[in-house]
């Protein structure tokens, strides 16, 4: 049982991994969900085996599961829930604002490269010039 | 007393839910968030000095015994952060609603700013590694919705990756917590310092390091950074500046508290760290000379930074650990006031760009004063408190003769005065390059609001401030780094500790 678990686990991480790595926004909201399904899996599974219901005075605690990793669980799926209806929200703002849902480029930074491709060409173009000087000098 | 340690939480929560329900009237917004974080200021400087004097306090939430109920603990450690932290976000409030931007136009603000003070004060009071990351939760979705208010094309396009990087690194923690509890069977901080050492080395360590990963991209670790500079900037202006201030310090507070008190001397990753400490400082100052817009360029300098903090954990020997203690105290006040004066100067000229403003010194010769204490102050000019801290991390790392990372620390705060005079040059000597920055000076519309200037000189007279108790605030924070690395009398108190 807790091998299967394992295995789901390790199942949803390797595939949310590949979705999340996509360039479009829906395939990586779709791997969010299943990395985070995937680490609520292996959350459930850190409690150890089964056994049945933890109510004091019904059994020997001993056979109990571990009530822990459940509430723990049930409190992380509640936030991933919520997080990840946030971003579909988001998602669908940046769709109507792009039409488009390829996740894009930081403007900034193209903005930064540009400046180093335009310093780059008035440098050659200057030592051009000053190539040129040169020879004319010679001449 | 002990009463008073779940206050910095309850009060704004409670102060949230009252600004839902008198949401139309914004003027009861107002009442109630400013007195609920007063009442914080308060609380927090009680437990402060009373902390300090005798000593920690814990107390376990719902009066249940110590490994079931959840412990909250405040330790001079987290007193002081929750200090600061209170401190700032009063007058970055303040200067929110002087703002008359976001904060008037949207009745989301005022809950959604006291949430994120609520998370921020969890993560600083919780000894329970699972709620540490519901604290985190609790202060990261607020600010999703915070940086994201208004939702232009910039916002949400920044905010997009925000979001999916902070979610992916909650999903490595509740991976690491799932981890630590197979192998531990607790998630209780003091129960873990007890039983990490118990495990095989492979494993303390493999858990260490992912916890490092975890709290490294919240706190804009080298190599991952990459998210901060980007979505920073695109927040309304008040909101940058509590961001910049104290979340990705809150990611230092965690990995200085888990890396102390969880983890034995041979887990801790030193070496590793003060690699990353130093790349850190390197890729960080060199982003920001490449900036032209003065936000993108701050926050790339916060990351910078965070390299001197890391550095002086890294070292674990009392001067280090209290020089990333004084550090960050530091950090986050200067850090809050360079980016309020930040958005004062964009109120003024209409524009951040550096290749567009100039010759603000004439024209608004207090913001220039504004300006220059926490420039001076960040790039560790004597007598400001960034030389104390840069002193104390310097001498530390001379004490244990790691020469390279203070070679590096040196020559990056020198970079860090060339960031801060490309600054000083290019907004407020010189003439405005732009004929529109120069026309918009010169028109009504460039009228700075009172509240702005009045919160953002507040801030700067708590740098000040800084500068004059530096001796005393270092002696705290030897205190604390003392406290830090003898973790023995955190695990006696919590586990000892009358569950009352």
């Amino acid at each position: 049982m807790s091998l299967l678990l394992a295995f789901c686990a390790a199942f949803l991480f390797a595939t949310g991994t590949w979705m999340l790595l996509q360039r479009r926004l829906s395939r990586i909201l779709i791997g969010v969900g299943l990395v985070g399904h995937g680490s609520n899996v292996l959350l459930l599974v850190s409690g150890g085996g089964g056994g049945i219901s933890p109510i004091i005075d019904t059994a020997d605690p001993s056979e109990f599961t571990d009530p822990l990793p459940q509430a723990l669980v049930l409190t992380s799926i509640v936030i991933t829930f919520g997080v990840t209806a946030f971003l579909l929200a988001l998602g669908y703002r940046s769709w109507r604002i792009t039409h488009d849902d390829v996740v894009e480029d930081d403007v900034e930074d193209r903005f930064i490269a540009r400046r180093r491709d335009a310093d780059q060409a008035i440098a050659e173009e200057e030592l051009a010039e000053r190539d040129q000087a040169a020879e004319e000098d010679r001449a | 007393m002990n009463a008073l340690i779940p206050l910095p939480v309850i009060v704004p929560l409670l102060g949230a839910a009252l600004c839902v329900i008198v949401a139309p009237w914004r003027w009861a917004q107002r009442i109630i968030s400013l007195s609920a974080l007063i009442s914080n200021v308060v609380v927090a400087i009680i437990l402060f000095v009373r902390v300090d004097d005798d000593g920690m306090r814990v107390t376990q939430g719902g009066g249940w015994a110590v490994p079931l109920g959840i412990t909250l603990a405040v330790d001079r450690l987290s007193a002081v952060m929750l200090v600061v932290s209170s401190l700032m976000l009063l007058p970055v409030l303040v200067y929110a609603i002087g703002q008359k931007a976001e904060e008037s136009r949207f009745a989301a603000f005022n809950p959604v700013y006291l949430v994120l003070a609520a998370g921020v004060s969890a993560s600083f009071i919780t000894g329970d590694l699972f709620n540490l990351f519901v604290a985190f939760e609790m202060m990261l979705v607020a600010s999703y919705v915070l940086l994201t208010l208004g939702g232009r094309p910039g916002q949400v396009r920044a905010g997009m990756s925000y979001v999916v990087i902070s979610l992916v690194a909650s999903t490595f923690f509740v991976t690491a917590l799932a981890l630590i509890y197979a192998a531990t069977g607790t998630v209780n901080m003091a129960q873990l310092s007890e039983r990490m050492p118990e495990l095989p080395l492979g494993v303390s360590t493999g858990f260490s390091l992912l916890l490092i990963l975890v709290f490294g991209i919240k706190a804009g670790l080298f190599p991952l950074f990459f998210w901060l500079p980007d979505s920073y900037p695109t927040a309304p202006g008040a909101i940058t500046a509590v961001f910049a201030g104290l979340l990705t310090k809150v990611g230092v507070y965690a990995i200085i508290r888990t890396q102390t008190l969880m983890f034995p001397p041979d887990a801790r990753q030193g070496t590793f760290l003060l690699v990353l400490a130093g790349l850190t400082m390197v890729v960080g100052v060199l982003g920001a000379l490449a900036q032209d817009d003065l936000r993108r360029m701050l926050s790339f300098h916060i990351v910078s930074h965070i390299g001197y903090m890391i550095f002086g954990l890294a070292l674990f020997t009392l001067a280090g650990v209290a020089g990333a203690v004084f550090y960050v105290v530091h950090h986050i006040v200067v850090k809050t006031g360079l980016f309020l004066v930040a958005g004062l100067i964009e109120r003024r000229a209409g524009s951040d760009r550096l290749s567009r403003v100039g010759g603000l010194v004439r024209s608004a010769p207090l913001i220039a004063v504004l300006f220059a204490i926490p420039a001076l102050a960040i790039a560790g000019i004597p007598p400001f408190s960034g030389f104390v801290g840069k002193f104390a991390l310097v001498t530390a790392g001379v004490e244990s003769e790691d020469w390279w990372i203070v070679g590096v620390s040196l020559a990056v705060s020198l970079l860090t005065v060339y960031v801060m005079v490309r600054i000083w040059s290019n907004v407020f000597w010189g003439e405005p390059e732009d004929p529109a920055v120069a026309a918009f000076i010169e028109s009504d519309q460039s009228r700075v609001p009172r509240l702005m200037t009045g919160a953002a000189t507040a801030v700067v007279i708590l740098i000040v401030g800084l500068m004059v108790f530096a001796g005393p605030l270092y002696n705290y924070a030897e205190r604390t780094a003392a406290d830090l690395l003898a973790p023995q009398q955190y695990i006696d108190t919590v586990l000892g500790g009358d569950g009352t």
